[in-house]
């Protein structure tokens, strides 16, 4: 009697705890938001947040203190544009050629290549950018004098997006039903016609998904940045901007968090970074998962 | 017959063009990974020996420290997550909740790695005062690998048949008992899949580490509570490339080559499960 009793008690215990799990998700988004809400609202005591979004300088320890976030948020642009226009094309061909060209026996070795990309810690990739590509890039062409710019931390990121893209685009055509693909054929129109009239276009809201998520997965990355951008705090001008010295937001976070007092404006200033960041994810990786999860009960 | 052409091509010659495109752009796109692990041989595995490896001014204490790190992350961060995918595969409908769950997941997965750092910083670090330590670098890790292990442990309990439960249902088991006896047995193999892939993915961050665990040198780098601080592989990595030019190449290249070989050795690890997995019969 009583073993049954401890045994229902105990599975009783271990059923709530399962329920907790469950719902932790939303509780750790909310949580996440509300301590960064709660560690930069401090610093809109003392500055406007027009003066914060909009000035043009950003130099923290200087002074007073000068918390201009534009040159930053602008870096993160540049880099996040340049890797999506890099990984994009790239991404959209990969899926493309893994789910409708590619033979099986080369379907089967590129794909766990795409996915081992995303593994190669973001540290590496900044290392491998700084001690490698960044200066061999400065070596051979003229308008780049230094090794660390703009379109390398582009360059690096478009790697570091692309696995997700690939995957996202695959599921997308993947889900175009073959009836579509075989009427295109049996009309007469070349496998590549089928493709670009036919499976793309069926697929389009499964690609613009991926790049949503590339875009939140690009502006999120902070080690590779960090290391190959050259953190200059200057507002990019034009298309020079791209082979000039930056400095992301999430760039910022890394280099002068550690040295920060905390509860100092600066500290302050570096959790608004941070609420900004994760606002931007947060809106972005949610239109991607409603667009996504409207495009299947489309298909359904 | 004169069969009108539409196309200032031949589709046949415009489909040869693109098709070749797409092989060279499959090329391309497998290029970065070849060439960083072919580096990382030949420079790194030239500099690798065993002496670097185990002694006190050499790697040890970074590869000590990183392998409490990540074992003490997947200790909290396994019950829970797995918890999380046993509600979501077993216990919940379809309802807004598990809708909303799934998109918190989704976001989760999203959170930018520094701001986890951030938020480590603010909860463990500041408010609940463990300071800059093991403790606060894995329930920081914890949480940035979690939406990987529900993923993962999700799937692989949704892919035990249902006929399976239903059985030990009819004998009179009760529902956790059915989990417990006959579900998770036959997803274990799926889950510890999952687990792998954590493990690989937080040994590698650097990010959410940096102000909630990692230091570059200490005078005794290891950890005796997991309230002391530690030396973590990819922050030690990130500070000799960046800040320490007198330190050796020979010495930075063999930090990435160990750093690349751990990440993509558990991912083999894992892939090889997987495939072998995907090909069970039941």
């Amino acid at each position: 009697m009583l073993s049954k009793r401890i045994t229902r008690v105990s599975e009783w215990i271990i059923e709530r705890f399962i329920q907790i799990a469950g719902i932790l998700g939303i509780v750790l988004v909310l949580v996440i938001f509300f301590f960064l809400l709660r560690n930069a609202l401090p610093m809109f005591h003392e500055r406007t947040i027009a003066e914060v979004l909009t000035g043009t300088r950003w130099s923290p320890t200087h002074g007073e203190g000068h918390f201009g976030m534009a040159p930053l948020i602008l870096g993160s642009l540049y880099v996040t544009a340049g890797a999506l226009a890099l990984s994009i094309p790239l991404g959209l061909a990969t899926a493309i050629f893994i789910a409708e060209i590619a033979p099986r026996r080369v379907r089967e070795i590129l794909k766990p290549m795409v996915e081992m990309l995303a593994a190669i810690p973001s540290v590496v990739f900044g290392f491998i950018g700084m001690t490698i590509v960044g200066p061999w890039i400065a070596a051979n062409f003229d308008a780049i004098q230094v090794g660390q710019f703009a379109a390398l931390g582009s360059l690096m990121l478009c790697f570091m997006a692309l696995p997700t893209i690939v995957s996202i685009c695959e599921d997308a055509f993947h889900n175009v039903p073959r009836e579509i693909f075989n009427s295109s054929l049996a009309l007469g129109a070349t496998r590549w016609q089928t493709i670009r009239g036919a499976v793309i276009p069926a697929a389009r809201s499964g690609v613009i998904a991926a790049f949503l998520l590339g875009l939140g997965r690009a502006i999120g990355e902070t080690m590779t940045v960090l290391m190959v951008t050259g953190n200059a705090q200057v507002m990019p001008e034009g298309l020079e901007g791209f082979i000039r010295p930056v400095r992301t937001m999430t760039a910022t976070i890394a280099a002068e968090m550690g040295e920060t007092p905390h509860g100092s404006l600066h500290f302050h200033s570096l959790f608004t970074i941070g609420l900004i960041l994760f606002v931007i994810t947060f809106s972005v990786n949610t239109i991607a998962d409603i667009i996504i999860r409207r495009s299947e009960k489309d298909i359904a | 017959m004169n069969v009108r052409r539409p196309h200032l091509i031949d589709p046949r010659i415009s489909q040869r063009v693109a098709f070749t495109g797409f092989w060279l752009v499959a090329l391309f796109v497998t290029l970065p990974l070849v060439g960083i692990v072919l580096y990382m041989l030949y420079r790194g595995g030239s500099v690798i020996n065993w002496q670097l490896l185990t002694s006190m001014d050499g790697l040890y204490p970074a590869i000590v420290g990183t392998t409490y790190l990540v074992s003490l992350t997947a200790l909290i961060a396994a019950p829970v997550g797995i918890g999380a995918a046993i509600y979501l595969s077993e216990y919940a409908g379809r309802g807004k909740l598990v809708r909303m769950i799934r998109l918190a997941i989704i976001n989760l997965a999203g959170v930018p790695s520094v701001v986890y750092g951030l938020f480590g910083l603010a909860l463990f670090v500041i408010i609940l005062d463990w300071g800059r330590c093991l403790m606060s670098g894995a329930a920081t890790l914890a949480l940035l690998v979690l939406p990987l292990i529900i993923a993962a442990s999700e799937e692989a309990l949704r892919q035990v048949p249902r006929g399976l439960r239903e059985g030990s249902l009819a004998l009179g088991a009760s529902k956790w008992q059915t989990i417990r006896r006959v579900v998770l047995p036959n997803a274990l193999a799926g889950m510890i899949t999952g687990m792998i892939l954590s493990v690989a993915r937080a040994a590698g961050e650097t990010a959410p580490i940096l102000f909630t665990a990692a230091f570059y040198s200490l005078s005794n780098p290891f950890p005796r509570t997991v309230f002391d601080p530690i030396i973590a592989m990819p922050f030690q990595l990130y500070v000799t490339a960046t800040e320490e030019p007198h330190v050796d190449p020979a010495f930075t290249w063999a930090m990435a080559f160990v750093l690349v070989a751990l990440v993509l050795g558990l991912n083999l690890v894992a892939t090889f499960i997987r495939s072998r997995l995907r090909r069970r019969r039941w």
